[in-house]
């Protein structure tokens, strides 16, 4: 077995994993009962799958830079780039979702302790210098 | 031997598809609409991703850039449509 059939073999492998992951991310987002829940289904499995799908397309295009291809260069330092934006904005998306679902009033199923219950939300920059005043 | 990659590449792409099918129909049924935000942001970033793979197969580096712009657009309207839930000023 040469050494590029060798890369081939491992980026299928990558790519197989993060599909897997994001099937699952789609299927929690089915079937979970809650809104928080489908946040953990939804953001945590595609972020995961993100990592392993851009991984795979990264060492199959680093392989393709080692063999002399012009587009691989290219391709590796965009990858990443993207890779890099999906990893800063999903997980403080997420945040802000979670916290725009808990400030509009919708309660998690079968909770038993809500830590944030009863807390005010924190008041708008406007209401706050009326309040000073 | 054959080429493996390809074709397993594309069908990647197929498989992304349809995990953005399941995302639609929470978007259709999801009872509150923090649950319709739940399913754009997963649609986002699966997008994301099947415009990587599928630049990767076509050889076309400018859908990779695009996946980057619209990581970025599609960031900001979540946060916008977070701060509008929450019923906040801008």
């Amino acid at each position: 077995m040469s050494i590029s059939n060798f890369v081939d073999y491992i980026a299928i492998i990558i790519l197989a994993i993060g599909a897997f992951f994001n099937i699952l991310a789609g299927l929690g987002l089915l079937r979970f009962p809650d809104v928080y829940t489908r946040l953990h289904a939804g953001t945590k499995c595609t972020t995961f799958g993100a990592i392993f799908i851009c991984g795979s397309v990264i060492l199959l295009a680093l392989k393709m830079w080692y063999f002399g291809s012009a587009n691989g260069s290219v391709l590796v330092i965009h990858v990443l780039g993207a890779l890099i934006a999906i990893l800063v904005t999903n997980p403080t998306g997420a945040h802000a979702i979670a916290r725009a679902a808990h400030r509009s009033g919708v309660k998690p199923v079968r909770a038993v302790v809500d830590d944030l219950e009863g807390k005010p939300a924190r008041k708008s920059a406007s209401k706050r210098k009326e309040a000073d005043n | 031997m054959i080429n493996l990659v390809e074709p397993t590449y594309l069908s990647v792409v197929g498989l992304l598809i349809l995990s953005i099918v399941f995302c639609i129909i929470r978007v259709f049924l999801g009872p509150t609409a923090p649950d319709r935000v739940v399913g754009l942001d997963t649609i986002n970033t699966l997008v994301i991703v099947s415009m990587i793979v599928y630049g990767f197969v076509s050889g076309s580096v400018i859908y990779v850039d695009v996946a980057i712009v619209y990581a970025l657009l599609s960031y900001i309207s979540t946060l916008f449509i977070a701060k509008y839930l929450e019923g906040g000023e801008f």
